[in-house]
């Protein structure tokens, strides 16, 4: 009987680089940036690392395809190496296979490394390109924006909330990424906007405006996982900080063909947030968590994500968030790092990012943006399409928590 | 209705004119400063396909009207004619015969090349009584005028039909006539989007004032008919007057000159006979003489006799105004604008995938599990229902005539579209059935949850590096005042 992963895997040391238009680097030197640190972070010397998994989404668009373009970049020696690929999600997907590897007692000391580099198409946003050669027959090339604006569309619908009230809480939720981003050096994104600002933007896909929209970066991410008892014998001094769940959902088609979707909400986060508090032993997450990082691409998704989760009662995220409870002061803080908005989205780096957060805020290293007190915080990694996609969700805390 | 009749003969007519129509006085604007005489032809407006709109589709919709008109009609035959057909070799007719589920032992042809080609095949038509089943027969046009030519002006983009065969017809024939001569009044290279054409004063006294005053004259005396007995003539001229002097020529009261819709929709080509037809049609009464005509390489003639038969189907209502002439140049690719890299996606079509599922996107070829009932798109090899996922229980089902709603949508600034805003959203279908699709012929403001929706066929994508153009369903609004076909079910064989 499977007994999940459950405090099996420890963060020995983790990495992420500045994200933003990070015109005067190429790949290579994302990843050594998010390397180097974590290396440095774990305290050992990169030959102790016996496997690889390596995450990049558009290949195409920047490293090329296999594990290859990591183990050249950081010259590991000959090592195994995966690289995996799930949308926007794949940042968690490398950590999930590192971590794998960790629990089955396969290696001692793995590294789980994203990087995207999204700025060398010519122009914003991300790049377009052909949805498989017979998607590409019926499917419309719809955008990111497009496709994640219709939530707003279905969830006003679903709830007969006027449509100016729902902006205004995406409004606040982009405020608020804003401001928690001033607060990171790191981050792509650290102007301070008003909700004026945000409901006066040009309009990307109606009804989401620029400030709805995350940023697109260049940056890297990476861990360095190993057991607990060896991280703890690696570094005692450190707080020992252990994954709890690592849960992953996929559509299969139902979202997109059959009757049971309503449009409004996430059907992917639901499931794997079901199975990860399961495997947490987490049965009230508002109360029980002190952070999360969600994937805020679009205002629109940190908001049903919300209630997806559990953070909010189904229709009641635009009270919520009014309310500040996701504030960096409030209740149950989202994205304190920024998030997807601000931070950045580097597309394979992303779901390591929010690893990242959680495991400086649980060790009291986030500075400025550093939380009173986190035993436990989630990551929500999503790649593709509210209708279609892959739904990665973390649970990290204090090893016992 | 009237009693069932089995009569040989002309059971149904229509007109496609596409929504947007072009503000003939903002096209003079723009050349008002090198071509003011273009002043005396702008008034009203002419019709302007969308871009996802080619002689194929605009034929389709005149094709899904006549089925509509008579569902009981097994269509035998179809031939689309027309100047501008989209492939020169790829039966242009089959494109059409799959979006309407025509039966595959369906006897297809395009037919070209003359402005009269579709009146040619209507009277060819009619003339074969023997043949029981049913013909249809298109007729589609877009034509791309010179900018700032009169044919700018004149021209209109639309399509129109006709079923021939056994049934209660609302016209039969009486007689026809035809006449070939090679007098070039315009011509067009193969290739070429614009035309070349002669003086019409040459034109009216050489060609229509002998050719054609000569070819109807035969067809009158065929048909032991008298010219003043003429109920309703109808033929596309490049000047109003000059069926004025044909007519009087003749002896045809002025009462029976049918209008060429010019100030409304424009000259649709080799459509605008069969266009024209059913004008005169419409406004027959039973019993009348209707007299249609159509000039090009020669002249052809076709004398009719209305029935007490209603005429079944719409006619098209007033469409949308467009203002931008700009837009029309853009749409017709005579001018080319910074449309950003999106724009570059190659978008080349993987011919085998095509053929493999060509029912999916021709025919929008949905599955309907025989074990739950479930309609879904694509239809696939395991039922989508978690709670059935019976395999190999789909049966075809489609869903180009099913009304549909809104569940979700967007109008969307950032992605690549010929006419932007790219809007598109999740569809439900009435029955079951839910596909992500494009919205087309749609205002910006229009779309909200729960809007009612009709399929129509349209170009999706455009390769032009290979020269290739792919089609799908796209949704758009039911409109009250739209002449969208009764949406009855599909004649699914």
């Amino acid at each position: 009987m499977a007994t999940g992963i459950r405090d099996k895997v420890a963060i020995l040391g983790m990495g992420c680089s500045r994200f933003g238009e990070r015109w005067d680097c190429g790949p290579e030197d994302l990843m050594l940036e998010a390397f180097n640190e974590a290396v440095t972070d774990a305290g050992i010397d990169f030959k102790q690392i016996e496997a690889a998994w390596f995450g990049v989404c558009l290949e195409e668009n920047n490293v090329g395809k296999t594990a290859g373009p990591l183990a050249q970049a950081l010259r590991l020696p000959r090592i195994a190496a995966t690289r995996v690929e799930n949308a926007c999600a794949t940042g968690t997907e490398a950590l999930r296979g590192a971590a794998y590897a960790v629990a089955s007692g396969a290696y001692d000391i793995v590294l789980a490394l994203g990087v995207e580099k999204l700025k060398d198409t010519g122009y914003g946003g991300l790049p377009v390109r052909t949805r498989g050669v017979a998607n590409d027959l019926w499917l419309p090339n719809s955008t990111a924006p497009g496709a994640f604006a219709q939530l707003a569309s279905a969830y006003a619908a679903k709830h007969g909330v006027p449509m100016a009230d729902l902006k205004r809480a995406m409004a606040h939720i982009s405020v608020k990424s804003h401001a928690n981003a001033a607060l990171n050096p790191k981050a792509h994104l650290r102007n301070k906007i008003t909700d004026e600002d945000v409901l006066k933007a040009m309009t990307i896909a109606a009804p989401l405006g620029l400030y709805d929209c995350s940023g697109v970066s260049d940056g890297s991410a990476c861990a360095i996982l190993t057991t607990p008892e060896i991280a703890r014998a690696l570094r005692p001094d450190a707080q020992l900080v252990t994954i709890k769940a690592l849960e992953v959902s996929v559509s299969n088609g139902e979202e997109a063909s059959f009757r049971n979707w309503d449009g409004a909400h996430i059907a992917t986060a639901r499931t794997a947030g079901a199975r990860a508090y399961a495997a947490a032993g987490i049965t009230e997450p508002r109360r029980q968590l002190q952070m999360a990082e969600v994937h805020d691409c679009f205002s629109i998704a940190e908001a049903v994500t919300m209630e997806d989760l559990g953070f909010s009662a189904p229709g009641r995220v635009i009270h919520d968030v009014l309310d500040g409870v996701f504030d960096r002061e409030g209740a149950l803080p989202i994205g304190t790092d920024g998030g997807l908005k601000c931070f950045g989205h580097p597309i394979g780096a992303s779901g390591l990012r929010m690893v990242y957060e959680v495991y400086l805020q649980l060790q009291g290293r986030a500075g400025e943006r550093q939380l009173k007190h986190v035993d436990l915080g989630l990551t929500e990694n999503l790649g593709g399409h509210p209708h279609q996609n892959v739904c990665a969700v973390s649970i990290i805390g204090r090893h016992g928590a | 209705m009237t009693e069932e009749r089995n009569e040989f003969g002309l059971l149904a007519t229509t007109r496609y004119v596409p929504r947007l129509r072009l503000e003939r006085g903002d096209v003079l604007a723009q050349h008002r400063w090198m071509a003011p005489g273009l002043k005396t032809l702008a008034k009203g407006r002419r019709a302007m396909a969308n871009w996802d709109e080619d002689s194929v589709t605009m034929a389709i919709e005149a094709a899904r009207q006549l089925r509509a008109a008579s569902p009981d009609a097994a269509v035998a035959e179809l031939t689309l004619a027309s100047t501008t057909l989209p492939f020169a070799e790829r039966l242009n007719a089959g494109i059409v015969a799959s979006a309407l589920g025509v039966a595959p032992d369906a006897v297809l042809r395009d037919t070209a090349s003359s402005p009269r080609a579709a009146l040619t095949e209507l009277s060819a038509a009619l003339r074969r009584p023997a043949n029981t089943a049913a013909q249809m027969l298109l007729a589609s046009e877009r034509r791309i005028a010179r900018p700032a030519s009169t044919q700018e002006m004149i021209f209109g983009d639309g399509a129109a039909g006709a079923l021939v065969g056994n049934g209660s017809p609302i016209a039969t024939l009486v007689a026809s006539a035809s006449t070939h001569a090679d007098l070039v009044d315009h011509f067009r290279q193969a290739g070429e989007d614009h035309e070349y054409g002669w003086e019409e004063r040459w034109v009216r006294d050489e060609g229509y004032m002998k050719i054609a005053v000569a070819t109807l004259r035969q067809c009158l005396k065929d048909g032991g008919v008298s010219a003043g007995d003429i109920g309703q003539f109808a033929m596309p001229a490049p000047l109003a007057r000059i069926n004025d002097a044909v007519a009087k020529k003749l002896g045809i009261a002025p009462a029976a000159l049918v209008s060429a819709e010019h100030d409304s929709v424009g000259d649709l080509g080799c459509a605008q006979p069969l266009a024209m037809l059913d004008i005169a049609l419409r406004a027959a009464v039973p019993g009348a003489l209707v007299l249609v005509a159509a000039f090009g390489s020669g002249c052809d003639a076709l004398l009719l006799r209305r029935t007490a038969v209603p005429c079944p189907g719409p006619v098209p209502d007033e469409g949308h105004p467009e203002t931008s002439y700009m837009k029309y140049l853009s749409f017709t690719r005579q001018i080319d604008l910074a449309w950003g890299m999106r724009a570059e996606m190659d978008n080349k079509t993987a011919l085998t995938a095509a053929w493999r599922d060509h029912a999916r996107a021709s025919r929008f070829e949905a599955g309907r599990c025989s074990a739950c009932g479930t309609v879904q798109f694509p239809r696939a090899r395991l039922c989508v229902n978690p709670e059935c996922r019976a395999q190999d229980t789909q049966a075809p089902t489609y869903l180009a005539d099913t009304p549909a709603r809104v569940m979700s949508h967007t109008t969307d600034f950032l992605g690549y579209t010929p006419d932007p805003p790219f809007q598109f959203g999740h569809i439900d279908f009435e029955g079951g059935g839910r596909v992500l699709m494009e919205f087309t012929d749609t205002d910006v403001g229009e779309l909200e949850v729960g809007l009612p929706l009709r399929m129509v066929y349209r170009v999706k994508e455009f390769d032009h590096q290979r020269g290739f153009r792919r089609y799908f369903w796209k949704a758009t609004p039911v409109r009250t005042t739209a002449s969208s076909p009764s949406l009855s079910t599909t004649g699914a064989r």
